[in-house]
């Protein structure tokens, strides 16, 4: 399929995100900054969730520390193509971990939507697919459809099966903010709290 | 031949394993680290332990990101890595203050202390003031019978008081490296 023919059926990155996350049971969710901590927080506040509002290039990183902490559950980073390129070492360190829990989506509009729009490097030559499975993380694949992201979100639910790697091509709109909260002392408490983790 | 090795050899039993003690007590879990030499007794114990997992990463930034995901989870960690490194990590520090989480990091140290190498003596000579300005606290060992009271130091401060913290390993202490022809 070309390019142009993809863009008409580019789908809404709220829905691919509340798609992944509708039936999450006990997932841990980690977003980085930006638009995908705004979707997650539109797909409904989590005591789950670890939001990131800067430490650009990180959240990979935060899923691999957190799913090496908590091997029996389901720990998922959403993020975009941005934040993604900044961190592309840490797809080298999972593949070299291979957690079998941790699953990461990368919502690719080609574009740093936060700051005007720029082209990312994903616009033109970067496959980070491709990045994913030359890093050792085999199950790496461009997602297109609702379908897939359904069958992702089954598949991160396997704690034993992983580390997989997605990346789905969105419609580049900028979507109404939806604020999180970030406060991260809180936010990380609140996440410890739900797992058991008395305060200090 | 690097005087740094014949040094790490003939302290074999001593320093390094005394971290590694410390750690071990902490109930520290994940060790991430970019490799240095003078680190790598303790990574070397790191590695055959059955508590704590050791993992390799491509920069140092990665490392502290890894350990804000470790605390969340319920687990605490330590960074290895040489002074070149924190300037790698900048940025990523600010998870310390915004997380609130146990932070400890071991820094060997470059650039001073009779080195040879310029290119090291730049990031070396700030170390310390590019950790200070990041929020981080510095405590330094430059001998080996010292090493054991402020590493204790700096895991208690790290781990019971939330107080983010370097322990820099001095090249005196970790020897200085020679390059020879």
């Amino acid at each position: 399929m070309s390019k142009a023919n993809l863009k008409a059926n580019l789908l809404d990155r709220r829905q691919v995100v509340s798609a992944l996350l509708a039936d999450r049971k006990d997932a841990l969710v980690v977003a980085g900054l930006g638009a995908s901590t705004y979707d997650l927080a539109a797909a409904g506040d989590n005591a789950r969730n670890l939001y990131l509002w800067g430490a650009m290039g990180g959240a990979v990183m935060m899923g691999l520390g957190l799913a090496l902490a908590q091997p029996k559950l389901p720990v998922v980073v959403v993020t975009g193509d941005g934040e993604m390129l900044m961190g592309m070492g840490s797809l080298a360190t999972v593949g070299l971990q291979k957690p079998g829990n941790l699953s990461i989506l990368v919502l690719d509009n080609e574009a740093y939507g936060e700051t005007g729009g720029q082209v990312s490097h994903t616009s033109v030559a970067a496959d980070l697919v491709g990045v994913a499975r030359a890093c050792g993380i085999a199950d790496s694949k461009d997602i297109s459809t609702l379908g897939e992201i359904e069958s992702f979100a089954n598949a991160m639910q396997d704690t034993s099966g992983g580390p997989r790697f997605a990346n789905v091509k969105i419609d580049p709109a900028n979507l109404e903010r939806v604020l999180s909260n970030r406060d991260g002392t809180y936010i990380m408490n609140r996440l410890r709290g739900a797992l058991g983790h008395a305060p200090i | 031949m690097h005087a740094r090795a014949e040094a790490t050899e003939e302290q074999a039993a001593q320093w390094p394993d005394e971290i590694f003690a410390i750690l071990q007590r902490h109930d520290v879990r994940q060790v991430p680290y970019v490799p240095d030499a003078g680190h790598s007794q303790l990574i070397n114990r790191v590695l055959g332990s059955q508590t704590m997992r050791g993992i390799p990463l491509t920069t140092e930034e990665e490392g502290v990101a890894l350990l804000a995901g470790a605390w969340a989870g319920g687990q605490k960690g330590v960074l290895l890595m040489q002074s070149s490194g924190v300037g790698n990590c900048i940025n990523m520090l600010s998870l310390t203050q915004i997380y609130r989480f146990p932070f400890l990091t071991l820094v060997t140290m470059r650039g001073e202390w009779g080195e040879f190498n310029p290119w090291q003596v730049p990031m070396g000579t700030s170390t310390q003031g590019v950790l200070e300005l990041a929020g981080i606290r510095v405590l330094r060992a430059s001998h080996p019978g010292e090493v054991r009271d402020v590493m204790e130091a700096a895991a208690s401060q790290a781990y019971n008081a939330l107080t983010p913290t370097a322990l820099l390993l001095s090249q005196r202490l970790i020897g200085t490296k020679v390059f020879v022809k």
